[in-house]
């Protein structure tokens, strides 16, 4: 099977469509139950906007960002849409990537979520997922990994970055209105974030 | 005159916001309500908040009022969307939607600076009720 950009997206919609559930769950936990509802809703517009003819890109990434702005609703159409919106800042024109290209993206999405966060790691969200998996990038470009191996390292960072957020209290967002009682439960955002980081690196392996 | 920009989770919030300080204003006075999504739903709209602030914009400067959580992160996306020459005369009241408007957009109306209009709509912040 050839790989397309299109049949990733399609790829990440179906992990967001199949975890929306779940996703909702644990943002029952600790905020307003609505993460996956509202991450389903935005790649469900994603998916009629795409077709096999997208394949730059940056400006697919541009536009799933500018989707997702204007229909995720919550906080993290904002982070997710500029996030999407700066990794395609790095990678116009392009229709293949290498690791060192990705990590490149990953910096400047996470530079994004913070300009409008105003969030640093450690403050249980999706940064303490993408930024371990960022600095697993770089560290796999160092050692000369092929683009998968990289990707995989990324999402094992990324998985223990989920964990870590179990371990902290919320400083940011509905989740820190619970102090203490948002520890022991793993941040939706940072969950998300690898779900989709993890889809990514399967379709690119199988 | 500079415009103002009514953003909540609700549309209907929003253009009731709107309707309200509108009154007070007179009906020179720009007013774009950006509240709620597209398809009805409840959140805000960085896209549509962008539209709103390029349509209240005559050159004077815009003045956004914003509900809550969200509402700040999708206006500062906006923000990033607009026209740089744009954007760098748009700022963000730190009021309480329902009064700052009124505040404002009286201000405005009499032909006050963005930064007169943006002091007005901060200084409902302290207003006593009791």
């Amino acid at each position: 099977m050839s790989k397309t950009l299109f049949g990733m997206i399609q790829a990440l919609q179906e992990t967001i469509s199949s975890q929306e559930a779940f996703l909702t769950e644990l943002d029952g936990a600790i905020g307003d139950a609505d993460h996956g509802i509202n991450m389903n809703r935005g790649f469900e517009a994603v998916i009629t906007k795409f077709t096999e003819e997208d394949t730059d890109i940056g400006a697919s990434l541009k536009k799933l960002g500018m989707t997702l702005l204007s229909t995720v609703g919550g906080a993290s159409g904002p982070l997710y849409g500029t996030a999407f919106m700066r990794a395609g800042a790095e990678a116009q024109g392009k229709e293949t990537l290498t690791l060192e290209e990705a990590e490149v993206m990953l910096a400047a999405a996470i530079k994004g979520i913070q300009d409008r966060g105003k969030a640093v790691k450690g403050e249980k969200t999706m940064l303490d997922a993408m930024m371990p998996a960022q600095d697993a990038l770089k560290q796999a470009v160092a050692e000369g990994l092929s683009v998968v191996e990289g990707l995989e390292k990324a999402c094992a960072a990324a998985n223990e970055g989920i964990e870590f957020t179990k371990t902290i209290r919320a400083t940011k967002g509905r989740a820190s209105y619970l102090g203490d009682r948002s520890i022991g439960h793993q941040d939706p955002g940072a969950t998300s974030f690898t779900l989709m980081l993890e889809t990514a690196t399967k379709y690119l392996k199988a | 005159m500079v415009g103002i920009v009514i953003v909540s989770h609700s549309e209907q919030i929003a253009e009731g916001i709107k309707t309200l300080a509108g009154q007070m204003a007179g009906a020179n006075q720009k007013i774009i309500a950006a509240g709620g999504m597209t398809d009805g739903s409840i959140g805000t709209d960085a896209i549509r908040i962008s539209e709103a602030v390029a349509a209240a914009d005559s050159g004077d400067g815009v003045l956004v009022l914003v509900d809550l959580g969200s509402a700040i992160i999708s206006t500062e996306t906006a923000f990033e969307l607009i026209e740089p020459e744009v954007a760098a005369r748009v700022v963000i009241a730190d009021a309480p939607i329902v009064e700052g408007a009124i505040s404002a957009a009286v201000q405005a109306s009499i032909g006050a600076t963005l930064a007169e209009v943006k002091a007005a709509a901060e200084m409902a912040k302290a207003m006593q009720k009791l």
